[in-house]
């Protein structure tokens, strides 16, 4: 449905999007992840038509970006970062006019402007002015506005910022409910976000593609160490002495907690045995006291450290 | 795709007649306008009381109401009423709508500026009861071709300062910015033959024809000079078409 192959754009002697290419198959949901400023928007927008590649092709439902730009236009919709809202109007005559530059005809406005309030829970809304409404509902109106038309693909910026976590939840469900008969792309710096929504994850840092699989795909590619968090009331130097005996340990890091006087480690061991309580064991055998013992799950978050962060190592030795 | 055209003109329309600045805009006119001919008229009869018998007061004040003051007023009021028509949808991000929308840009800019040019239309239908009264109580009559090609010299000239304020208003976020570079380069484009003392060089005549103001004053006098069509005509043209190359230019430009 969407295929990006080599897409470049350079705002003067600035890189935005670096050799960029992905698919994005029908019905699916893409999440594009990075942090603020790595091209997500400048790709999105050069996706919809509403600025040209400086290199490389972008294709929506068969027609090129730059030279089909009207057709691909009929296809899409689109919620930039902030809502296209206009204040003086009501959501209702908003819906309509949208629909009208998006040429779809008289006798099927009405119904779409309702189901749209519909699927966005915007009840009872429709008749009042977009001016008076709170943040959390402008966002669900500019959500409203990207699928009022009922596009194949569905481009939606930042779509939960501004929004209070109950109704984040209810976006992802709507998201969610949208995919297979869309075709949908957000972009988002909110890791669980991804890993709730999407179907495939683009992490994009600094205009460049750094890595494309599922969110759990990603999640099992650190699989291979697992963490322990362990805190005790111990001397630090045969502390870690005797954290490092534990079979299997690869890495041992200790610090010592000046306010309460406890040594905290941090071990990195081969996964597929649970050393817990072998670890707990040793300490009390010691005669230590054992404050916390907990396995580290490696999140997406680590993984995008790990993946975005150009001294990967380091920022890990200070976690 | 007269569909497109009609959806921005129609919602250009809601948003005039939605917040404050068609009924400003609109009432300051028709106080001005009525204020003036009040004084007008006094000062006309006056001065024909002791003039020949073929004085033709009717022609002079409708020269004066139609001509002079229109213009005048026109020059103020119209950069309130062109300087948000760009600069307003870029500054809420909607610009962003219309651009990925499946609309060319030059049915954005024609259905703003169709709009634009309704409201001075609105603005100006009032008025023609002055010009009626003038037309049932005056003798000798006055000319009917006089009041038709004046209000056709007016449209055309408002015309002109519509078309060059939408393309203002299309370079910059900023309304207020838009707003003042309308009213200076028309003022300018107005007064540019003010220092040519003869219309005998070519220079002369050159500034003379640029001038936005001296062909509407022919059509004051109940002239339509196709000269005067053409100038009003193609300034239009010009301006409409540099706006759309400059709503297309915004997709070039660093965001």
């Amino acid at each position: 449905m969407i295929e990006v192959a080599d897409l470049t754009k350079a705002y003067g002697p600035v890189t935005a999007v670096d050799h960029v290419s992905f698919s994005v198959n029908e019905g699916e949901i893409l999440g594009f992840l990075g942090p603020n400023g790595a091209g997500k928007t400048t790709t999105m927008r050069i996706l919809t038509g509403f600025m040209p590649a400086t290199s490389g092709t972008a294709r929506i439902a068969g027609f090129d970006v730059t030279t089909d730009s009207l057709a691909v236009r009929r296809h899409i919709g689109y919620l930039p970062e902030t809502p296209p809202l206009y204040p003086d109007m009501t959501v209702e005559s908003y819906l309509d006019f949208v629909l009208r530059i998006k040429n779809v005809p008289g006798d099927k406005r009405r119904a779409r402007i309702s189901e749209a309030i519909e699927k966005t829970n915007l009840g009872d809304k429709g008749t009042e002015l977009i001016k008076r409404l709170s943040r959390g509902y402008k966002q669900r109106v500019g959500l409203a506005q990207a699928l009022v038309h009922d596009p194949l693909v569905i481009i939606l910026d930042e779509p939960t910022v501004g929004l209070d976590p109950k109704q984040i939840i209810e976006v992802r469900h709507l998201i969610k409910g949208l995919a297979g008969t869309h075709t949908i792309i957000l972009s988002t710096h909110i890791l669980p976000e991804v890993s709730m929504t999407c179907d495939r994850v683009v992490i994009i840092n600094k205009g460049k593609i750094v890595a494309v699989d599922t969110p759990q795909n990603l999640t099992t590619q650190l699989k291979g160490v697992q963490k322990i968090r362990v805190e005790a009331q111990a001397p630090e130097k045969p502390f870690q002495e005797l954290l490092a005996q534990i079979p299997g340990t690869s890495s041992v890091e200790v610090s010592l907690a000046r306010a309460s006087g406890h040594v905290t480690a941090t071990l990195e061991v081969a996964s597929g045995k649970d050393v817990r309580s072998l670890v707990a064991a040793r300490i009390i055998e010691k005669g230590w006291d054992l404050y916390e013992l907990r396995g580290v799950s490696l999140s997406l978050e680590d993984i995008f450290l790990q993946l975005t962060t150009d001294d990967a190592a380091h920022s890990q030795a200070s976690n | 795709m007269m569909r497109s055209l009609y959806a921005v003109y129609r919602k250009e329309m809601g948003h005039y007649f939605a917040s404050p600045v068609a009924y400003v805009v609109v009432a300051m006119f028709l106080i001005l306008s009525a204020i003036f001919f009040n004084l007008y008229l006094v000062e006309i009869v006056e001065a024909s009381l002791g003039m020949a018998s073929d004085f033709d007061g009717p022609s002079q004040l409708l020269r004066a109401f139609l001509g002079n003051l229109f213009s005048i007023l026109m020059l103020f009021l119209m950069p309130m009423v062109t300087m948000g028509l760009f600069a307003e949808e870029r500054k809420r991000g909607t610009m962003e709508l219309l651009m990925t929308s499946p609309i060319r840009e030059v049915d954005i800019v024609i259905g703003k500026f169709l709009a634009s040019l309704t409201l001075f239309a609105v603005m100006l239908l009032p008025t023609a009861a002055s010009v009626v009264f003038v037309y049932l109580h005056s003798d000798p009559t006055a000319p009917l071709r006089v009041v038709f090609s004046a209000y056709l010299g007016i449209f055309l000239f408002g015309g002109s300062l519509i078309a060059l304020g939408s393309f203002l208003s299309s370079l910059t976020e900023n309304q207020i910015v838009a707003g003042v570079l309308t009213f200076g380069l028309f003022l300018v484009l107005w007064a540019i033959d003010f220092g040519t003392r003869s219309t005998e060089t070519v220079m002369g005549q050159t500034l003379h024809y640029l001038s936005v103001i001296n062909h509407y004053e022919d059509f004051t006098r109940g002239i339509i000079d196709t000269s005067g069509v053409v100038y009003y005509i193609s300034f239009i043209v010009f301006f409409v078409f540099l706006t759309v190359r400059s709503i297309d230019s915004l997709r070039w430009r660093r965001a």
